[in-house]
């Protein structure tokens, strides 16, 4: 008998005008020592599904169906019942460590509680000795020591490693991780997967992983479903999967992602469409709107999912016409990069920075502030970026990328060095030709949502820099409708406000704005990294036709190692605000010459099995 | 590019688009407002108050200080449709006179302090700095002033002037909005479309007109139709008091604090004032709420279900 048996779960949101279906009929087990992995874009009904199991939703959820973990039927208890079941039997690992903890205990005493309101009759003392134990074996130095400390004084990798460690306290049957590591950076993403590889094996638990990284699934998991609109359409082992994939969308979700191995400038593979309403589905198989394969029988039933090998299932009937096919063929479109035209043998120079120092002072008291340190930044960096060419930064949370991007928009002259737009040293400028450089260095923002004014239309949010600009009322109009054309949006959409968009769009409105008033260089800070792996394909595929078409020079500031690949000419890498290496991305790539580069590359969780 | 200009590609490139105009965010605001029925009436209904209060006592055959001596505490007839006081004076005429004190009052009032708050608390929130520093500063040192104190005072010797009256009660109501929408700001300041804006070669007074006070428009509208009643009812303490508007002249305070005694005997006396006061409130509330729904546009409440492809 399997160790969590689901069977026809569905789960329904009623909300004020439809219910949505977030969740309809997942079937699925996980035995012992397995590692089982829910896949799909945002919103397909993964985090659903898992908080069903563990009974965290909302009072409103709907759920019906069965889930059994050793053959005990949950849905129905109470919720005091499964509070007797979560931490001691499931185990689960949120996405957010920040969010996880309680900021004023230390991490010792929530470990020692998850231990004591499980375990009765644990004196203190011995729930402390466990939790300090447990803190070694998640990996943190000196456990006795950081048992005393708080959330905030620890790094978001090992807030995390704090996390699994509660999760496992109690031995639990089975482990639910929900994205645990989509909030850290590269090197420690590679580092948690090991800690809960470590778990596993600690405590014989089955995992439940919810990822959307198809990278993570091929490094840990052993099975997967891929889920769309609320179903699995796609079940098998992951080595399976990977190499037999027979499910258009699961081809799809595999070649949009990055890879290290692809040439600068190779397309990647998009999924058009977004992901569909789930509060009124139509009759016929969910994915047919967005499937290059769909046929009219498509639209007739949703179909079954299907055995169609051994331990291999799939919710589509053109299968065979995707075996064997990569997901260019596929989906009708060529990744090759377009034939570098003229490979100018010395190309202008547009941006240099030289030298860039920025430091933040320490200072302690509140009435006399005396300055106790500082920390530096960004300390000494020195690149070049070229017309038409791209530049990568690449580096961890903190390696001062961002701070360093952040001083060359700010367009004021640095603490020491000096920073060259188009040949100007930005320290001689006034206000007046600062307007003037403006206009040619514009910036695209990670977080689409935070970036759009949701008190702004989108006409608005476009014609704001033009207006500043001194445009005229025509001319806006005329230039908002083209900047649409060009990132692919309906001239419809301008009356609409940025929160009726999805993630792609409010990007695409992004990319848009930034191109308003024809700049020569865009600063791109992490573009992609909030949206959905078939979302970013689109996106960089969009960031390279822009390239090709307006001759744009790129400033790409960017964690995420293949998507750098994907885009820069050159890359510089940065590790505690300095450039440790700098050179032609395929060079860095293939042959890094700093121990930091060699780390970075090998942190890089890849979509392909025989990796392991 | 050192001069706004479009190059030929951008004009040429989709001439065969019709670009004759987009919605703006004002045609925008606008439509939402007008499909929220009751602010909308609202609104109607405070615009013919304002205009009934001064244009009905001209063709009323009785004045506000006339005195009927053959009505005195008389019920609402078809003589005196709101009855009259144990004077003989005309409640009708008396209200509409009381109204157009207090909502003068009540209305400069709120819009008043509400500017200050809006500027005060976006250019402290926004810039920071000395020029935070020196503001709050002064809203520290007003709000330990004792400024009813202060206001009856003033409002003594300058005889119950309404001029003086709604410029002492707009300069002591704004500190507590203004250090909230200061609040505010300054989290709004760091957000990415602020940011963007910037980098964007937008002016600092262009981003806090566009980007900042939208964003906190809802607690500065919220904001001044409180104070509308607030402004009224700091008006009516101060008649009360005898600080305030002086007889034979009369305000909305004036009427129901000599109608309160008489509530249950004469309800007349009490509830056609009050009645009024009630109404002026309810409806700047309720033009309050509707403008919130339409400059918010997460707001639930109006939103058209777009079907999703």
């Amino acid at each position: 008998m399997s160790l969590l048996e689901v069977s026809d779960l569905t789960v329904a949101f009623p909300t004020d005008s439809d219910v949505v279906n977030a969740v309809r009929g997942m079937n699925f087990h996980v035995d012992p020592r397995e590692v089982v992995a829910l896949v799909g874009e945002s919103g397909a009904g993964k985090s659903a599904s898992a908080m069903a199991v563990v009974g965290l939703l909302p009072e409103y959820a709907a759920v019906s169906g069965s889930v059994r973990l050793h053959g005990k039927e949950l849905i129905g208890l109470s919720d005091q019942d499964m509070s007797q079941i979560r931490g001691k039997t499931i185990g689960t690992v949120f996405q957010d460590p920040m969010s996880a903890l309680t900021p004023v205990y230390t991490v010792g005493d929530q470990i020692a509680e998850a231990i004591e309101i499980h375990q009765r009759g644990t004196t203190r003392r011995a729930a402390r000795a466990r939790a300090v134990e447990l803190l070694d074996l998640v990996g943190i130095a000196q456990p006795e020591r950081r048992a005393r400390a708080f959330p905030h004084e620890l790094s978001g990798g090992e807030r995390q490693r704090v996390v699994i460690a509660i999760a496992i306290a109690n031995d639990p049957d089975l482990l639910i991780c929900d994205e645990p590591t989509t909030a850290l950076d590269v090197t420690v993403q590679a580092q948690i997967l090991e800690v809960l590889k470590t778990a596993r094996d600690v405590t014989n638990a089955g995992v439940l992983i919810i990822t959307h990284d198809l990278g993570v699934v091929a490094e840990f998991a052993n099975r997967a479903l891929v889920m769309y609109a609320g179903r699995p359409v796609e079940t098998a082992s992951v080595d399976e999967l990977y190499e037999n994939r027979r499910m258009p969308y699961t081809a799809g979700l595999l070649g949009s992602v990055s890879r290290l191995d692809a040439a600068q400038g190779s397309r990647l593979v998009p999924i058009p469409g977004a992901p569909p309403s789930m509060a009124a589905l139509p009759p016929g198989c969910p994915f047919e709107p967005r499937c290059p394969l769909a046929i009219d029988d498509c639209r007739i039933a949703e179909p079954e999912l299907l055995e169609i090998a051994p331990n291999h299932r799939a919710a589509c009937i053109r299968t065979d016409q995707v075996a064997g096919r990569s997901a260019a063929q596929i989906y009708g479109v060529s990744t090759e990069p377009p034939g570098t035209a003229e490979e100018a043998t010395d190309p202008k120079v547009v941006l240099r920075v030289r030298d860039l120092v920025k430091t933040y002072k320490l200072t302690k008291g509140v009435v006399f502030r005396r300055q106790v340190g500082e920390v530096r930044a960004v300390d000494g960096v020195s690149f070049e970026l070229q017309q038409g060419r791209t530049l990568g930064i690449v580096g961890e949370s903190g390696s001062g990328k961002s701070t360093t991007l952040h001083q060359i928009l700010e367009l004021t002259a640095p603490q020491s060095g000096s920073i060259e737009v188009l040949g100007t040293d930005i320290a001689t400028l006034d206000s007046r030709s600062r307007r003037a450089v403006r206009g040619d260095l514009q910036a695209v923002f990670q977080d689409p949502v935070a970036s759009l004014d949701p008190r702004l239309p989108v006409f608005e949010v476009l014609a704001e820099p033009l207006s500043a600009n001194g445009f005229g009322k025509k001319q806006i109009d005329e230039r908002v409708a083209e900047l649409l054309g060009i990132v692919g949006l309906q001239r419809a959409d301008a009356s609409r406000y940025p929160a009726e968009f999805s993630g792609g769009q409010k990007q695409r409105i992004g990319i848009a704005r930034a191109l308003a008033l024809q700049p020569k260089i865009l600063a791109l800070d992490e573009p992609v990294s909030a949206l959905d792996v078939s979302i970013q394909a689109g996106i960089i595929n969009l960031l390279l036709d822009l390239q090709e078409r307006f001759g744009l020079s790129y400033l790409f500031v960017s964690h995420d190692l293949s998507v750098v690949k994907h885009l820069a000419h050159r890359v510089a890498v940065m590790y505690k605000g300095t450039i440790v290496e700098q050179g032609d991305g395929d060079q860095v790539f293939s042959n890094p010459q700093h121990e930091y580069t060699r780390r970075l590359l090998a942190a890089v969780p890849q979509p392909e099995v025989n990796r392991r | 590019m050192t001069e706004p200009v479009t190059t030929e590609s951008s004009t040429t490139a989709k001439s065969g688009v019709d670009v004759a105009s987009f919605a703006s965010r004002r045609t925008l605001v606008l439509r939402r407002f007008v499909r929220n029925k009751p602010a909308v009436v609202s609104i109607a209904i405070l615009v013919l108050l304002f205009i009934g209060c001064y244009a009905l006592p001209p063709l009323l055959p009785y004045s506000y200080s006339d005195l009927d001596y053959f009505a005195l505490q008389q019920p609402p007839s078809t003589d005196h449709w709101f009855g009259t006081n144990a004077l003989g004076q005309d409640l009708l005429a008396q209200t509409l006179r009381g109204m157009q004190k207090s909502l003068l009052i009540g209305v400069c009032v709120a819009f008043i302090s509400t500017v200050i708050a809006a500027t005060v608390g976006t250019i402290a929130g926004y810039f920071g700095g000395w020029r935070d520093r020196s503001l709050m500063w002064i809203v520290d040192l007003m709000l330990v002033v004792p400024s009813f104190l202060l206001v009856t005072i003033v409002v003594q010797r300058t005889k119950g002037d309404i001029v003086w009256m709604i410029v002492l009660l707009s300069v002591f109501s704004w500190m507590i909005s203004s250090r909230i929408v200061r609040g505010m700001t300054m989290s709004l300041r760091e957000r990415e479309f602020v940011v963007a804006a910037r980098y964007m070669g937008v002016s600092n007074t262009r981003i806090i007109l566009r980007h900042i006070i939208p964003n906190v428009a809802s607690i500065i509208i919220i904001d001044t139709a409180l104070n509308v009643g607030i402004a009224v009812l700091a008006e009516t303490a101060l008649s009360y008091l005898g600080f305030g508007v002086q007889p034979p002249d009369v305000s909305l305070g004036t009427l129901i604090a000599s109608g309160t005694p008489s509530a249950t005997t004469f309800p007349w006396l009490f509830l056609f004032p009050a009645g009024a006061l009630v109404l002026i409130i309810f409806c700047a509330n309720l033009i309050g709420d509707g403008l919130r729904d339409a400059l918010d546009p997460s707001s639930k409440a109006l939103r058209r279900r777009k079907a999703r492809k």
